[in-house]
């Protein structure tokens, strides 16, 4: 579905992903980690078009595109979703409004006419269960004076209402309780599919206990370090990052 | 009568009084020609007088225009659907280069609202009475120049409390194929504990010559009446426009004016001004400004609370793209005693190019002590995040623009009661901001 080949990027004249490799199948789940300011969420944003990222080297192919070629909003037309680190507030664009475009233009890309008011309203209460999301927020403005929380849940129950093919979850889990966690992860679950994949980047293995993934990577320094299986996701849990570090330094010393 | 070259220098000292106009409206002559005197004695702006220091107007008048008195003008069917607001269900009255047309109008009858040729009004007592009497007209050359010299225009009067059914729209229709200027006139009357909505509105059809347009509305609204006065400006590029607006609030009257510009006159001046002379008053006025190319938008407002207990409250919001221009001056006057006087202001903008441009000042001039007063003044560039998060849901640019746009607008266009009329301008912002992404 997705491989990243050699990606380099850069943002503001600084280096930021130096030669990402990165092969994604229907079905699967992965995990990124590694420590702060590794790349993650420089390489989510880049997969999403992004505009002050410069993309300096390699190609990323999306289900036979070339997806550095598309504008962002094509991007998430032909399948792709980023739920975002920091949700953006945008005052006086109602959630429900915002959707409902959002829903529309991906349909009318397809080809497809508008969603029938009626339909939307019960596509919107089904999904709103799946994140357990407060339908009080959906006449609000996009964001705008919501919880930590309530932002992430409004990520996800995005998520489910455009239906992508692929999902990155950029740190969606933190800011969630452990309640909350375990509702957004199982609404995650509830998402697989044989046809869809998921990235998941995660600081946490917790979450991970939930949503179980087929690999884990581990980026450092705009890199992919180690790949693995969740079992890497509890040794990183146990020993921190540094071994991981000091490896790499000594590959390069080498 | 046509300047054969600067109209600036024709109005400023060619053109003739007054005296010559003896037919239907004879019984406002006098007042006409004080006008015509008081014009005289202010003389024609320049960049040098204060109040008209980011508005250059010599350069607005430079240009040859007829001084259009009896100019007709037809409309065609389609003509006068492009001007119609979709969905609107009002009254109509059509001016036609300021003229009313009866056959093309559809106006209210048999109630207490009275809707008339303002020449066909001229012995009116009411006329007599408030004809170009108000105190913040005396010191506009333009407003002076218009009383004098105004072609025709509306009278509409609410009897004592009157009501409509349904607003009444107004549809200006400027059709002038040589450079015209035009002076519509209105006044408009509420009495005690009447109620109306008017929409304005106004449409260019002929973009190959210049039309200038110096309108005058004048509004009295007696005891406890409700005036909602919703301004629509959204005529061809080639036009010019100076609007004074002038209202008198007595005591527990209740005046919300709304103002729109949209693209694309080249020049737009709007003077907004409220005198409220009774107390328990409420003014609300709204602005929006939407701007493109080189429009030149500029509004002064002024409030001038006279006596105590009076409410005002003022949003102005603009955006602009291109080069584009916008000035806001909201003038502020609390006399010595107007004492619990609320009166708040505020002007955001949103700059959307690197050189469009906002001059921005609020004048505060406050006597009295008792008193709750603000203002405030934004200036914000587009966020770019909030465009990436709307397209990265895949939303186009374009729709992700306009969905912000009108987010910035909220505050305006929620105020407005009339759904038809909000649907209108969300489609004109969709517009606006379509034109400026395919420029
Ligand atoms: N706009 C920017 N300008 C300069 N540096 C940036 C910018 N955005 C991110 N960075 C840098 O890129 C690096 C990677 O950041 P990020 O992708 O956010 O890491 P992570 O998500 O793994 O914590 C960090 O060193 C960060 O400071
Ligand atoms: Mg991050």
């Amino acid at each position: 579905m997705l491989t990243i080949k050699n990606l380099h990027a850069e943002v503001d004249g600084k280096q930021i992903l130096k030669g990402i490799n990165l092969e994604i199948r229907k079905g699967e789940m992965h995990a990124i980690m590694g420590p702060n300011g590794s790349g993650k969420s420089s390489l989510s944003s880049v997969l999403a078009g992004r505009e002050n990222y410069t993309v300096t080297q390699g190609e990323v192919i999306f289900e036979g595109k070339n997806l550095l070629d598309m504008s962002p909003e094509d991007r998430a037309r032909e399948g792709l979703f980023m739920a975002f680190q920091y949700p953006v507030e945008i005052p006086g664009v109602s959630n429900l409004h915002f959707l409902k475009t959002a829903l529309n233009e991906i349909r009318t890309y397809h080809g497809l006419p508008a969603m029938e008011s009626k339909e939307f309203l019960k596509l919107t209460k089904e999904k709103q269960q799946l994140v357990d999301f407060n339908a009080n927020l959906m006449n609000r403005s996009l964001n705008e004076g919501f919880s930590g929380g309530e932002k992430k849940r409004n990520e996800v129950f995005q998520l489910a209402m455009l239906d992508p093919k692929l999902a990155i979850l950029d740190e969606t889990d933190s800011g969630l309780d452990i309640d909350a966690l375990r509702i957004v992860a199982a609404g995650v679950n509830k998402l697989r599919s044989a046809d869809k994949a998921f990235m998941v980047i995660t600081h946490y293995q917790r979450l991970l206990e939930y949503i179980v993934p087929d690999f884990v990577h581990v980026l450092y320094n705009g890199q992919i370090v180690k790949t693995g299986t969740k079992e890497l996701a509890l040794e990183l849990e146990e020993k921190g990052y540094d071994w991981l570090k000091e490896e790499v330094h000594q590959k390069e010393s080498v | 009568m046509t300047s054969d070259k600067s109209f600036y220098e024709f109005i400023s000292n060619g053109v003739p009084g007054p005296e010559q106009k003896v037919d239907a409206d004879n019984a406002i002559l006098p007042a006409r020609k004080l006008a015509f005197s008081r014009f005289k004695e202010l003389g024609l702006p320049t960049i040098k007088t204060e109040e008209w220091r980011y508005t250059n107007i010599q350069r607005y008048l430079k240009d040859a225009f007829t001084l259009a008195q009896e100019e007709q003008g037809t409309v065609t069917a389609e003509q006068l659907k492009a001007a119609s607001i979709p969905h609107l269900d009002s009254y109509r009255a059509v001016l036609v280069n300021g003229r009313l047309q009866a056959d093309l109008s559809v106006l209210p009858s048999g109630g207490k609202i009275t809707v008339s040729k303002l020449s066909d009004a001229a012995g009116n007592p009411q006329l007599q009475a408030w004809f170009d009497k108000h105190p913040h007209l005396q010191s506009q050359p333009f407003a002076a120049l218009n009383a004098a010299l105004f072609a025709d225009g509306l009278f509409i009067e609410a009897g004592t409390n009157a009501t409509l059914d349904k607003p009444l729209h107004i549809i200006h229709v400027y059709t002038a194929s040589t450079n015209a200027f035009i002076q519509p006139r209105h006044l408009v009357v509420l009495h005690k504990s009447a109620t109306l909505e008017v929409i304005e509105s106004a449409v260019g059809i002929n973009d190959n010559a210049i039309t200038f347009v110096n309108a005058v509305t004048e509004v009295v609204l007696e005891e406890n009446a409700e005036l909602w006065h919703y301004n629509i400006q959204n005529t061809v590029k080639n036009s010019r426009h100076i609007h004074n607006t002038s209202a008198t609030q007595k005591a527990d009257s209740r005046y919300h004016h709304f103002n729109f510009t949209l693209p694309s006159a080249e020049l737009t001046r709007n003077n907004l001004s409220v005198a409220l002379t009774g107390s328990n008053t409420e003014t609300n006025l709204h602005g929006l400004y939407l701007a493109t190319g080189t429009q030149h938008v500029d509004n002064h407002t002024f409030v001038d609370h006279l006596v105590p207990n009076c409410n005002s409250n003022e949003l102005y919001k603009g955006v602009l793209l291109d080069d584009a221009n916008g000035v806001f001056t909201g003038r502020i006057h609390v006399n010595v005693d107007a004492q619990k006087t609320n009166a708040f202001q505020q002007n955001n903008n949103l700059l959307m190019s690197e050189k469009a441009n906002i001059n921005s000042q609020p004048q505060l001039e406050i006597f009295a002590d008792d008193v709750k007063c603000s203002h405030g003044f934004t200036v914000g560039r587009f966020s770019d995040e909030a465009l990436f998060y709307l397209r990265s849901r895949g939303i186009g640019a374009e729709a992700a623009k306009s969905l912000l746009v009108n987010a910035f607008a909220f505050d305006i266009t929620d105020q407005v009661h009339i759904p038809a009329l909000q649907d209108f301008l969300a489609e004109k912002i969709r517009q606006y901001v379509a034109g400026a992404i395919n420029n």
